[in-house]
């Protein structure tokens, strides 16, 4: 969900149609917002965010992103998640410079492709605005999952780049060259928009909101493997339940000298069968 | 000589090997974080090559954009691969990283009425086999289900039992019995699920006379005893003081097209008169009482809402253990927001519609 907000530059309207694009067809691009009784744009989601979590409901997306323009925050951008249509992090960036799809020329790739993501610099796992920034940036960029992909297929990349406090977004496109092995030689080409992001203020929810949003239902949880246990060496034990065995059928090696010979199994019989008219 | 030659020949594939290996590695001082379900890597390196901001920044990114790349596409050529349709593709593994929900986690279904009582005597289900030996066909045949076992509507003979009636039709009275037990069965389930959802089955409480029904009930129950008819109660007369009942019927009443020209010619004139009229048509008193009865039942459904849920989650811990009490503290503060800023609206419109009288009203001002 791309919203403009009350005052939009031409940069931050370019970026929102940018990443509409890169992000069609599951992007919904809503321009100039009003609700519809009362005539107000959703002019600060960080003051209120009833307008926002109104429109999620009504066109069931959870992901937002926000763009305005003010004297105080120049070219601001506010990219956000909603758990159950209500927002849970948000996060307002400043764009400091771009460069749009249409100022590079070159070949683009197909919408709708997934995209590759790569996350450079050790700040994202430092700061935890940062980690949430991070597994926000991973939410909204990443396209569906899916299990099977084409080789031949991944042509896009995402590279984000967190450096002196700045996040650096530039997308390439991706050319395979031949290498003497299977694996091909990558080549980048500059494609798509390219954004120099500053972190201002966020809106991170609450732990136990966060645990809650979290949860994830029994049945995707990994199944344990029983029967199965590992020794410090490494080595797998396994544990095979057997049924009561029938010791009287148990095949053994015949000894062909032990054998009975018929007359002497004759004998048997017939002690056993005086034994149990003795007993009678 | 030989042995010169063969060790010459190793060592050069060896160094061509080398080199074909080199235009696809990349040195890094840590490795890398994949997680090829999402297509992602996490480069954890200081990029350091990156630290002044000059024109060669761009530069620098791109490259280092392609050697994180290079070892992600790496990863990406080693997984096992398929051929679909002439194009290689690869399987991905499940997407380690754990990311937020978008909606919450189902709820649990309440148990049905059979698994309340199986519960309560500690039945357990028997483990049964899925075929069953068939005498009459001498084969195996399903326990239940298209051609079962022991069918008893399929028998060519049927004995007539000492104390029926010997011109009763005994094959059709099993197919009867048959019939009543699906229904029967059809019924508890849509109950269950009905007790699931939380749905109101159209409740059958005032029906049974027991002599000590409330009004509300008795009207009810004379309502639907009025529809209950095969023309759906079109042609059931009144009793002399009965009031015609309020509401019922269609919604839009339509004069038809050539009817009494007068009463069209009367009806039109009324019209006029309404619209040059200075004094409003509403009757204040009636819409007032009327809002302010819809929102008395309101609050009284949410309190009744708030109750159950109370007695629910006090009542049986249940499958899902913990209890949260953050959101739905959120959820009530938001709601109540909302609320506020639809009392807000209101006052205002009422405020438009009063004319002169000030009579109804007595909480909205």
């Amino acid at each position: 969900m791309l919203i403009k907000g009350g005052n939009a530059s031409s940069t931050v309207t370019q970026v929102l149609r940018d990443v509409y694009a890169l992000k069609k067809p599951y992007g919904v691009l809503y321009k100039k917002v009003t609700f519809f009784n009362i005539r107000k744009n959703i002019t600060r989601p960080f003051e209120d965010q009833t307008s926002l979590e109104f429109f999620s409901k009504k066109s069931d997306c959870s992901l937002f992103m926000f763009g305005s323009h003010n004297k105080k925050r120049p070219n601001n951008l506010v990219i956000g998640r909603m758990y159950d249509y209500h927002v849970l992090d948000m996060i307002e960036v400043g764009i400091e410079k771009f460069v749009s799809l249409k100022d590079i020329k070159n070949s683009k790739c197909p919408e709708g492709t997934k995209p590759m993501l790569i996350f450079a610099g050790d700040d994202f796992d430092v700061t935890e605005d940062y980690r949430r920034l991070k597994s926000l940036l991973i939410d909204f960029f990443r396209g569906p999952t899916v299990s099977n992909v084409r080789l031949a297929g991944l042509e896009y990349v995402l590279h984000f780049t967190a450096l002196n406090g700045k996040i650096y977004f530039r997308s390439y496109k991706l050319l395979l060259k031949k290498s003497g092995c299977r694996t091909p030689r990558i080549e980048l080409e500059e494609m798509g928009p390219s954004l120099d992001l500053v972190l201002r203020r966020t809106h991170l929810a609450s732990d136990d909101l966060y645990k809650l949003s979290m949860k994830m239902p029994k049945a995707l949880k990994p199944k344990k493997k029983k029967n199965v246990s590992h020794d410090t060496f490494g080595t797998t034990y396994g544990r095979i339940h057997m049924q009561k065995q029938d010791l009287s059928k148990l095949q053994t090696r015949k000894m062909k000298g032990l054998k009975k010979r018929p007359a002497e199994r004759k004998a048997e019989d017939q002690e056993k069968k005086s034994k149990r008219i003795k007993k009678d | 000589m030989e042995g010169q030659s063969v060790e010459e020949l190793l060592a050069k594939a060896e160094r061509d090997e080398a080199e074909k290996l080199q235009r696809i590695t990349v040195h890094k001082e840590l490795e890398l974080e994949f997680d090829l379900g999402n297509l992602l890597a996490s480069d954890r390196n200081p990029p350091t090559g990156l630290r002044h901001a000059g024109p060669t920044q761009e530069a620098e990114l791109r490259a280092l954009a392609r050697d994180n790349t290079q070892l992600l596409i790496n990863q990406l050529w080693q997984l096992p691969t398929d051929r679909v349709e002439e194009a290689l593709v690869a399987r991905l593994p499940e997407p380690t990283t754990r990311l937020p929900r978008e909606k919450p986690v189902p709820r649990p279904r309440p148990l049905t009425r059979w698994q309340q009582f199986a519960r309560l005597k500690g039945i357990r289900p028997k483990k049964k086999t899925n075929l069953v030996w068939d005498e009459g066909s001498g084969q195996w045949r399903r326990r239940w289900g298209y051609q079962r076992a022991r069918d008893d509507t399929k028998e060519w003979l049927i004995e007539v039992p000492g104390n029926a009636d010997p011109m009763e039709d005994q094959f059709a009275k099993r197919i009867q019995a048959k019939k009543e037990r699906v229904a029967k069965n059809e019924l508890n389930r849509l109950r269950n699920l009905a007790r699931a959802h939380k749905l109101r089955l159209p409740s059958a409480a005032g029906m049974h006379p027991t002599g000590h029904q409330s009004k509300e009930e008795l009207g009810r129950a004379v309502q639907v005893a009025r529809v209950s008819t095969a023309s759906v109660g079109r042609f059931q007369e009144r009793l002399p003081k009965e009031k015609a009942p309020r509401g019922s019927g269609k919604k839009r009443k339509f004069q038809p097209l050539f009817g009494d020209f007068a009463a069209e010619k009367n009806s039109q004139l009324e019209m006029l008169r309404i619209m040059n009229s200075k004094k409003p048509q509403l009757d204040v008193t009636r819409a007032t009482n009327k809002q302010m009865r819809e929102e008395d039942q309101e609050e009284a459904a949410k309190r009744r809402k708030m109750s159950q849920k109370g007695k629910r989650k006090g009542g049986r811990q249940g499958p899902g253990g913990k209890r949260k009490g953050g959101p739905p503290s959120q959820g009530g503060k938001r709601k109540g927001g909302l609320g506020g800023k639809m009392n807000s609206g209101r006052p205002g419109l009422s405020g438009k519609r009063k004319g002169g009288q000030h009579q109804g009203g007595k909480r909205r001002k």
